[in-house]
Order: structure tokens, then C-alpha cells, then sequence
């Protein structure tokens, strides 16, 4: 009796491995964010180009917002192509991109724009006054605003296009 | 150029350990020592190639080789010279790379010392070590290629996480890491006993030096980690409960657990089968920090970055796991236990005692680590137990095991008598409960402190009363006294090492109770030149100045204490600004002392330097947590010293 019970020893360690496993199906920067389901901050600044940039003249509009900064490398660099992409799929179907560049120097940020050929808005948050109020905790990070202004998702590190198209999914 | 260069010599590195791993075992199950002896060559040829590839990103760091990736991104043009080294192993690659060349030089000291001394086991002992090694190349080489090329090559990095700019660094992980690696060694040495068959005593007396080793750096590791987090964090702690310090701390208590365990063994023939598993737990641990730290599976505060790595661990820790179970369900019958307990109350029974506590301790810090995983698995919701439920679970443990500590090494084998009993503990029993009426009388009232202190005591004098009476033995053999402790302590190392470790650790504890129960805080904002007051302690505020150093921009706050003890001396506490991080970094300043810590963190402040905020601590007993570890360090070298028993 005894020699079969004792092959219970590898077979108990099976609970723990599976679920170690299962923390692999949730996402670790799936961090909770407070804001999520509240209306999204206002906010008015000047784009690179000089041009207003200001969240009232968006709304009725799905908005990414997303925070970057020309110093941030890789993830940044990684997700510029992926956001001008998302610009140019949905900007028919009433989407807008815009980018928040913060602790930056304008000549950096601009190299980084022309770098990427961005072609949707971006601006300086100087002062760090609207990383602030989305509660951004590092660059990069980026929040979907829906059409009645209220943020439904927060993804923290660089979007890919798969991110950007199962979120708009649920929310165009 | 160097991309190129290390990425190449990564994966001849690889192909050359699995191969190895193959024909050590091929040559050890059909008995030809021809392969065992290529196997051997390759293990030599992985030792040069990872020592080559570890130089290879040392230079690139050292000359900017921003089209390394892993090196643009944590180094950038700012970083002192010092750091660029320690950036080295600053993120999860660099982090593999020095974990898996350390793996490789203990596996060519496994080659140099017991190539002839473990005939039967070696092969196995290299199949396993040479294993591991092909899982940490295959790691370098697929989910965190270390020398990943970067193009365009950036004109300048992003630079080091400049939490980790400090001297902490460069020793926390080294020791930490050989600590991890060292206990690869014991487990080889089982599953190379459980394969063969040869599962009596051997691996364990074979092994014991590089236990001990291994424990020692890990103990080493956390208390460096545990600096680092006091004088750096700014929290005023040196201990979290945090994931990442729990999987380090949790192959420690199962590695003491297995310290003590192997001697029942060596003694008595008992325990073949627990001392097995422990070794094979205490790696698997190893193991599951590693994959904790870097799959992102649990969040922390020190977490590395995450990728597809963690499915890598996972995979290689459930291989050993199942695998070395297999063998021991296996080898069931061989490992059947030859000596009995004969009675509660003797040694073999406190030392058992001891290691269910340690286990108990290693199964809660397990459980409260992984709680949020469980929490989110069962109910969906993402719940994390704090410092409190690791606290209140483990606190009873240790102060259960400090007990032991001062039963276990006088206490009688087999079956202790009633004489033996008064013999031993008549006075250090007296003495402990002194100890608590004087420090009752001395007015502390916290419960924990006054028992902490009163084991603390009791320990303290049975392993007075074991010195003085083996050395009146001596002297009454005409020795003087000197002479005699000292070759006591020669002689009889392994014992007084071992007493020695436990003056560490009793003084850690004292460290740790002390700093818990007296330890005080304030928070205040001040103008120029008024006073903050705190244990008899005044410091003025003098002003604020704004310096640009290399990498950062620093503001500075001059503190003078002005009255109380240590009057006259200056602080600097500061806020570093770092370019690349979002919020200010504190830079701590403090004036550390032998009873307290004066510590002082700077908080916000004007812009124009007039008010400032300052969180002011005086931290009691911390530095015994430090000085414990020079204890500590001190008994295990006495420890794994060379036996001299039958020399003079």
C-alpha cells in the first residue's frame, strides 16, 4: 500500500505549478487604476506645431491619450509606430490620438516626432500639470477616453496594435 | 561588433553545456569514463566562453556600447564609472548573465575538488550541474538576450534605475546569487545520490562545506538587501515582507532547516529522506524567486521587468520539481529511516522541532506571498496580505526557534535524563528569566521585547556555560586558558562555529526587537533656522541649495543638530531629480550610532529655500542588525574551517 501512495509526492506538486501557471493569464500591468470609469480630466495645451490642443474641442470623440517622453527607450520608441498606425486605421471612425510628451526638452521631443513622422497631435505638458491629474506613474502610459469623456481603460508600458484594437473593440 | 560576438558565444556555450549534460549522464550509465571526461572538457569550455561573454558586457558598458540594447538601457553618459559595473547586473539580463556565470565557476570548483573524491556520483553531479547551466544559456540566448542589437544605435541610454546607484548594489546581488547558485551544488548531489542509488551519507558529508556556503551568502545577501532598503528607501525599514525579499528569504529558512537536519543524519541515520527533500525544496525555491521576480506573476516594488521569461522558469522549475519527486518516490524504500527517535525530550528531537518550525515559517511566507495569486484564482479578486499577517504568523516561529537554539546543541542525544536537564538548563534558565524581570524592571513593557530579550539571555548563557565548562576541562589538563578556548574553538570548529552563527543571530534579533519596539518618528516642516525636537535630539533647518550633479539635479538640505546627543553634526538629506524617473528620489542622510540612528528624509520645500519638510526618525538598536552579520560571517568561517581534530 505504502509503495503506491508514495507517488502522491510528485503529483502534490501539482496544484502549486498550476497555479503559478494560471498568474500568467493575468496581465501584471493590469494595474488597477481609480480613474478608470470617471470622467477624464480636462485639459488645454499647445501642440509642438502651435496649434491649441484641448481636450474640450475632442469630445464626442473615442481619445487615446497617451504619455511618452523622447527619453524613454524602448518602450516609447516601440510604441510610436504602433499609435501613428492606430491614427491612421481609425481616424475615420471618430478616434483621435494625442500625445502627451512630459520632463522633456522641446528640441529631444521634436527630434523624436520628426524621427517617427507622428502626424497626430502631440504636445509638451510642461509643469507635468496633466500627468498629474491622470495619476501617470511612468512613461509610457496610455488612456482610452470614451465619447462621453470618461476613461474606460489605462495600459501601462507600450501599446501594441493588438491592445489598441481589442480596447476600441469594446468601446466604438 | 560585440552584439554579434557575445550572442555567438552564447549559443556555442549552450550547444556545448547540453551536450555536456549528455554525455556525462551517457557515460555514466554505460560506464565509460571517455565521455565523462568530454563532458568534463565542455563544462571547462562553457566556464571560459560565459567568463568571455560577462567581460565582453562589462567593456560594452564600460565604452557606451549603446548598440547594445540591454546596455543603452540602463546605462546613459551620465553614469559614474562605478555604477556602469554594477549596471551590469542592474536588470534582468545582466542579472541572468552573472547568475549563470557563477553557476559556472562553481561548477568548475565541483570539477577541481571532486572530480576523484564522489567516483560514482561525479558524472551525475556534472549531468545535473551542466543541465541547470544549458537552462540559463537557453535563457540568454531566447526570452532575455542579453546582447540584443539596437538599431538605430542611440546617440545616448536611458540610464541605470537610479535606485540601484548605490555601493548596496554591488555586493546585494553578487551575494544573493551565490547564495542561489551555491545551493545548485547540494542538489546535484542528491539527485546524483537518488539516481544512483547511493543514498546513505556521502552526498551529505561531500556536501556539507557548500551548504553552509551558500547559506552564509544568502544570509549575507539579505542583510546587505536589508541596508540597502534602510538607507536608501527612506522608509526608515530594512524589511517589507515584500515578494522579492520573501523568495529570497524562503530557500534561507528551508537551507537553515536542512543545516540542522543533515547533523541527525551524520549522527544518527535518520532523516535520509527529509534531508532529500529539503535540498531539492531549498533549489526549487531558488528557482521560484527567480521566476517571481521576473515573470511579473506578482507585483512588487523590486520586480525586474517581465516578458516571456517567466514561462521559461516555470517550465524548468516544474522539471525539477516533478523529476526530483520521481526520484524520491523511487528510491522510497533505500531512504527508509535506520535510527528511531527514542524520546521527546532529546536532541534529535529539538533539532526535528526546529526544522518543522522552519518549514512551518517557509510554508506562511509561501502562502502569503502567493495569496494574491490564490485570492484572484478563487474569488477573483486581487487581495494581498501584508506586513501584519507575515508578522503575527512568524514572530511565535522565530521566537520558537531562538528557544531551540539555546536547547538544541546541550540537550542529551536519544533520550535526555533529568540530570542532564539540570545539569544544562538550571542556570541559563535562571539567567533568562533574571534577564526578563530586569528589563520589566527597567520599565520596557512591550511583551515582545521582554521575551526576545530573556531567550536572547538564555541562549546567550548555555552557550556561555558550554565554553567555560569545556575549557575548565582543559585547564584542569594543565592548559592555560587562552590557549585552551583557543584550540576549543580549533578543534571543535564545527560546533563553535555554529555557536558562533547563533550569537549572530541572536544579536540580529535583538536588533530587530529593539528597532521594532523603540524606534520613534516624527514629521514636521520647518523655516530656516527653526528647531525639530525628537528624543532629546534638536536639529535646526539651515537652507536648501540646488547643485547639478552628473546624471541628476540634487537638492540639498543642511541639517545641524544643535543640542542633545551628538550635537554639532551636520546632515545633507536630499531629493535627486532624475531625468528619467517620474518622481524625486530621497537621498537619506543619517548619523548611524551603536544604540540609535539619527535618520533624517527631506520632504517637500519651497522653491525659494525658506521651509521645508522633513520626516526625522531615531532608529534604536538597527545597527545590530549589521554588526549580527559580521557575527554571522565570523561563525561560519570558524564553521567550514578545516577540521584539526587529531593534529597536537
Amino acid at each position: 500500500m505504502r509503495r503506491r501512495w508514495r507517488w502522491l509526492l510528485p503529483v502534490a506538486a501539482l496544484p502549486v505549478l498550476a497555479l503559478l501557471a494560471y498568474g500568467f493569464r493575468l496581465d501584471p500591468r493590469d494595474i488597477p487604476s481609480p480613474l478608470v470609469g470617471r470622467p477624464a480630466a480636462a485639459f488645454a495645451l499647445t501642440a509642438f506645431d502651435g496649434t491649441p490642443m484641448t481636450f474640450e474641442a475632442l469630445r464626442g470623440k473615442v481619445v487615446i491619450v497617451n504619455f511618452w517622453a523622447s527619453w524613454c527607450n524602448p518602450a516609447c520608441y516601440e510604441e510610436a509606430p504602433v499609435l501613428e498606425r492606430a491614427w491612421r486605421t481609425y481616424r475615420d471612425r471618430g478616434v483621435v490620438v494625442v500625445g502627451v510628451d512630459m520632463q522633456d526638452t522641446p528640441e529631444a521631443a521634436q527630434a523624436f516626432i520628426r524621427r517617427f513622422e507622428l502626424t497626430f497631435p502631440n504636445a509638451p505638458d510642461t509643469g507635468g500639470k496633466v500627468a498629474v491629474e491622470y495619476g501617470v506613474y511612468g512613461v509610457p502610459e496610455t488612456f482610452f477616453v470614451d465619447r462621453e469623456g470618461k476613461i474606460r481603460a489605462k495600459h501601462v508600458g507600450a501599446v501594441t496594435d493588438d491592445v489598441i484594437r481589442g480596447t476600441l473593440q469594446r468601446m466604438l | 561588433m560585440i552584439p554579434e560576438l557575445g550572442a555567438g558565444a552564447l549559443v556555442v556555450a549552450l550547444v556545448l553545456a547540453l551536450l555536456g549534460a549528455v554525455a556525462a549522464a551517457t557515460g555514466a550509465r554505460t560506464g565509460r569514463p571517455a565521455l565523462v571526461e568530454s563532458a568534463q572538457h565542455a563544462a571547462l569550455a562553457v566556464v571560459g566562453l560565459l567568463t568571455g561573454c560577462l567581460a565582453l558586457l562589462i567593456y560594452a558598458f564600460l565604452t557606451f556600447d549603446f548598440s547594445v540594447r540591454y546596455v543603452a538601457t540602463n546605462t546613459n553618459l551620465g553614469t559614474p564609472f562605478y555604477y556602469r559595473i554594477t549596471a551590469v547586473w542592474g536588470a534582468l539580463e545582466g542579472s541572468i548573465v552573472l547568475w549563470a556565470w557563477m553557476l559556472s565557476v562553481f561548477t568548475l570548483v565541483v570539477i577541481l575538488r571532486h572530480r576523484r573524491n564522489a567516483r560514482e556520483l561525479y558524472p551525475w553531479v556534472l549531468t545535473v550541474m551542466l543541465a541547470v547551466m544549458s537552462f540559463f544559456l537557453l535563457v540568454m540566448t531566447v526570452p532575455a538576450p542579453v546582447f540584443a542589437r539596437l538599431t538605430p544605435v542611440p546617440a545616448d541610454g536611458r540610464g541605470l534605475n537610479p535606485l540601484l546607484e548605490d555601493s548596496g548594489m554591488i555586493t546585494h546581488p553578487v551575494a544573493l546569487y551565490l547564495g542561489f547558485t551555491g545551493f545548485t551544488v547540494p542538489f546535484a548531489f542528491a539527485i546524483a545520490a537518488l539516481v544512483t542509488g547511493r543514498v546513505n551519507d556521502f552526498w551529505i558529508t561531500t556536501t556539507r562545506r557548500w551548504t553552509i556556503t551558500a547559506w552564509y551568502f544568502l544570509s549575507l545577501g539579505l542583510l546587505i538587501g536589508g541596508w540597502w532598503s534602510y538607507h536608501v528607501l527612506g522608509w526608515g525599514g530594512y524589511w517589507a515582507w515584500d515578494p522579492v525579499e520573501n523568495a529570497a528569504f524562503m530557500p534561507w529558512l528551508t537551507g537553515t532547516a536542512l543545516l540542522h537536519s543533515v547533523m541527525i543524519q551524520e549522527r544518527r541515520r535518520m532523516l535520509r529522506l527529509w534531508n532529500l527533500a529539503l535540498v531539492i525544496l531549498t533549489f526549487s525555491l531558488t528557482l521560484f524567486g527567480t521566476f517571481l521576480t521576473r515573470s511579473g506573476v506578482i507585483a512588487s516594488v523590486h520586480a525586474f521587468t517581465q516578458g516571456s521569461i517567466g514561462v521559461f522558469f516555470l517550465s524548468f522549475l516544474s522539471l525539477v520539481v516533478l523529476v526530483a519527486l520521481a526520484l524520491l518516490a523511487w528510491r522510497w524504500d533505500a531512504l527508509a529511516a535506520q535510527g528511531e527517535l527514542d524520546s521527546v525530550v532529546s536532541r534529535e528531537s529539538a533539532f526535528l522541532l526546529n526544522n518543522v518550525l522552519l518549514v512551518a515559517a517557509t510554508f506562511t511566507v509561501f502562502f502569503g506571498t502567493v495569496f494574491p495569486l490564490l485570492s484572484e484564482a478563487v474569488r477573483g479578486v486581487k487581495v494581498s496580505v501584508g506586513m501584519p499577517f507575515f508578522n503575527q504568523v512568524n514572530v511565535p516561529l522565530f521566537l520558537g526557534l531562538i528557544f531551540l537554539m539555546g536547547v538544541g546543541p546541550l540537550i542529551a542525544w536519544r533520550r535526555a535524563s533529568l540530570d542532564n536537564l539540570k545539569r544544562n538548563f538550571v542556570w541559563p534558565t535562571t539567567i533568562g528569566i533574571a534577564a526578563a524581570a530586569l528589563v520589566w524592571a527597567l520599565g520596557v513593557r512591550s511583551t515582545l521585547a521582554v521575551v526576545t530579550l530573556a531567550l536572547t539571555a538564555f541562549v546567550t548563557a548555555t552557550i556561555a556555560l558550554d565554553l567555560t565548562r569545556a575549557t575548565r576541562a582543559r585547564v584542569r589538563m594543565g592548559e592555560a586558558i587562552p590557549r585552551a578556548l583557543g584550540g576549543l574553538l580549533l578543534r571543535h570548529n564545527r560546533r563553535y562555529g555554529g555557536f558562533v552563527v547563533h550569537l549572530g543571530i541572536l544579536v540580529i534579533a535583538l536588533g530587530v526587537t529593539g528597532s521594532q519596539a523603540w524606534s520613534v518618528q516624527t514629521e514636521t516642516t520647518l523655516r530656516r533656522g527653526e528647531h525639530a525636537e525628537l528624543a532629546g535630539y534638536k536639529v535646526r533647518f539651515d537652507g536648501l541649495a540646488a547643485s547639478e550633479e552628473s546624471n541628476h539635479f540634487k537638492v540639498t538640505g543642511t541639517f545641524t543638530v544643535d543640542g542633545g546627543p551628538s550635537a554639532g553634526t551636520v546632515l545633507l538629506p536630499a531629493k535627486k531629480f532624475y531625468p528619467q524617473q517620474q518622481s524625486p528620489i530621497a537621498y537619506v542622510a543619517y548619523r548611524l550610532g551603536l544604540l540609535e540612528d539619527l535618520y533624517v528624509v527631506l520632504g517637500d520645500f519651497t522653491r525659494d529655500g525658506s521651509q521645508a519638510t522633513i520626516k526625522l526618525q531615531v532608529n534604536r538598536l538597527v545597527s545590530w542588525i549589521w554588526i549580527g552579520g559580521l557575527v554571522l560571517t565570523l561563525g561560519t568561517a570558524l564553521a567550514v574551517a578545516p577540521e584539526r581534530r587529531r593534529t597536537a
